[in-house]
């Protein structure tokens, strides 16, 4: 589905990815894991062309993407939801999700049914502004918003980050329908050991801008935990 | 759901219909400076809509009109000038030969002030839109200055700072009321079109709108090139309500007035940039007697030329500091009679 091979990324003088290489299972969830200021949303953005690369390759279905200009990018299916939420605050909800559909590549012209579906407190917003939802609501106004460019790889940074429980457990079913029911390829960025624990299929850890250890969840062990992850 | 659609559109109807009716009236009724002001008035509220497009719906603050406005009055005028008119009134040098060739009708020439603005405004945006950044402030303000030295350095063809005399004055209430109501309709087409929804979308989050797949390129140069041809439009306008128009006329100042009145509506709303001109373009008019010497009775002081723009500069920075959504903030005036809870 999607190889990131050996990229390098500066923010001017500061080197922040170094040689990172890694490999998403078609139809898996991911969990990209790393301390604060590893690298993780970096990367998040590198893929999605929001910051440029110094080096290195990201295959997607089998072509190069990382000269790809960026908004072409929703246009072959890779869908982003950024950290911290960032919705159009002055836009209503609907006119959020119809942004979504801008970059469609199936050129659907309305909101699919099944997004109401598995966000229905967005069918009763639908002409609230963005900024006027709470913080919850708005993370799952992201997420919904980048499901209408019907994705085939889904980037979701911290999506659980600062969010009251019951919303973050919608969001786990939410990731677990997508990857099992629509095959959806998901790339979840997430700090919370037992969320990643309960929805993830693979992990990757990254400390300072590289991979330093993956495998199946289930092999997720203690010790790289304590090495890696715990403050 | 039906119903409330008709009666929106019989509102907007009603209110262009009165808008033009008022437009008639006046100009068969009220006096000359009235007249005067109300031409002003609709000129502005086609400069200051459009410029509303690029800097607040499309949040890219840009510093662009006077430069666009003094290509549009330029182009208008030598286009309105027939060759004899324009003959006697080089004084500076001889204007080339095409200069003279140069004549159209105002229709024609309204459209070539603004398709000449827009064309250098596409130029632009490709240096300016093609790298992420906030440069398009700088080099407007440069293209401004540039502009202004262009038309002071070439008086071959503008006659340089003595500027262009005896345009025909073809601007009435008809004329600018009537394309100030085509421009209002337009732009609020555009905002509420697909490209206004991405527009508003670059402004409140850009990133999270290229990750979308909105080409900002594509949606920034569709916004600065409609700016820079309505402000072509308007100031062939002006050229032709003046009668006559030099390098003076169009310095930072122009742009600044500008900047007051969108700031003073709401940066990003419409009926806000209406608003704003109706208050500085009318105000300003009625605070003539601050730039006049006056007697206060104890003390006398002299004339103060400027002294309304003190006044206007205070009402920004006052705006800026405690009301930073200006009047109208980002709603429009349809929104003003929904429901809470609604946007
Ligand atoms: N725009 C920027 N300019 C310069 N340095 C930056 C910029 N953005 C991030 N950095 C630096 O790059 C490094 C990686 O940042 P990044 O945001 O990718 O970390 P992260 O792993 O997502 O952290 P967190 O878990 O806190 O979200 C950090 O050291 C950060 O300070
Ligand atoms: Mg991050």
């Amino acid at each position: 589905m999607i190889k990131i091979d050996k990229l390098n990324q500066f923010y001017g003088q500061s080197h922040t990815l170094w040689d990172l290489t890694l490999e998403l299972n078609t139809g898996n969830c991911t969990c990209l894991m790393g301390r604060n200021g590893v690298g993780k949303t970096t990367l998040a953005k590198a893929i999605m062309g929001l910051l440029p690369v110094k080096s290195g390759s990201i295959i997607y279905d089998g072509k190069d993407i990382s000269k790809l200009s960026s908004d072409k990018r929703a246009g072959i299916g890779i869908g982003y939801v950024p950290q911290g939420r960032e919705i159009f605050s002055q836009l209503s909800v609907k006119e959020n999700l119809d942004i979504g559909l801008l970059g469609n590549r199936n050129g659907l012209k309305s909101v699919p049914q099944k997004i109401y579906e598995l966000f229905p407190v967005l069918k009763e917003m639908l002409k609230r502004k963005g900024g006027d939802l709470s913080g919850g609501q708005q993370q799952q106004l992201a997420i919904a918003r980048a499901l209408c460019i019907e994705p085939k790889l889904l980037i979701l940074d911290e999506p659980s980050e600062g969010i009251q429980p019951n919303i973050v457990q919608q969001i786990g079913s939410v990731i677990d329908y997508l990857t099992k029911e629509e095959k959806i390829t998901v790339m979840l960025i997430e700090q919370k050991l037992p969320f990643a624990r309960k929805h993830g299929d693979d992990f990757y850890i990254i400390d300072r801008g590289s991979v330093v250890a993956n495998g199946e969840i289930s092999q997720l062990s203690d010790d790289i935990i304590k090495q890696y992850l715990s403050v | 759901m039906n119903l409330i659609i008709k009666k929106e559109q019989w509102i907007n109807l009603a209110i262009v219909a009165s808008t033009l009716w008022f437009m008639w009236f006046a100009q068969t009724h009220f006096d000359e400076y009235t007249v005067r002001i109300l031409n002003n008035i609709a000129i502005f509220t086609i400069l200051a809509v459009s410029y509303n497009l690029i800097n607040g719906v499309t949040g890219q603050f840009s510093l662009e009109p006077n430069g666009f406005v003094a290509i549009g009055a330029y182009v208008a005028a030598l286009l309105l000038l027939d060759g004899d008119a324009k003959e006697y009134q080089y004084d500076i040098e001889d204007p080339y030969p095409w200069v003279l060739l140069l004549h159209a009708n105002f229709v024609w020439a309204l459209f070539f002030a603004g398709t000449f603005s827009a064309i250098l405004a596409l130029i632009l945006s490709f240096p300016v839109f093609r790298v992420r950044g906030d440069y398009l402030a700088i080099v407007t303000l440069g293209f401004g200055f540039i502009i202004r030295i262009i038309a002071i350095n070439n008086p071959e063809v503008t006659n340089g700072s003595l500027g262009l005399n005896d345009i025909p004055e073809y601007s009435n209430l008809y004329w600018t009321g009537g394309i100030a109501t085509l421009a209002v309709i337009g732009i609020l087409n555009i905002i509420y079109s697909k490209y206004g929804r991405a527009m508003k979308a670059i402004r409140d989050d850009e990133d999270a709108a290229i990750a979308m797949g909105v080409n900002t390129f594509k949606v920034k140069t569709l916004a600065f090139c409609t700016s820079a041809f309505l402000e072509g439009v308007g100031g062939g306008l002006l050229a032709a309500l003046l009668t006559s128009i030099s390098p003076d006329l169009f310095t930072f100042f122009f742009t600044f007035q500008l900047l007051i009145i969108i700031v003073l509506g709401g940066l990003g709303s419409t009926t806000g940039a209406i608003i704003g001109t109706i208050l500085v373009i009318g105000g300003s008019e009625w605070m003539r007697f601050l730039d006049e010497p006056m007697n206060f009775g104890f003390m006398e002081t002299p004339a103060m030329p400027g002294m309304r723009m003190v006044v206007f500069s205070v009402i920004l920075i006052f705006v800026m500091l405690f009301a930073r959504e200006g009047i109208m903030g980002k709603r429009e005036l349809k929104d003003l009679f929904k429901k809470r809870g609604e946007s």
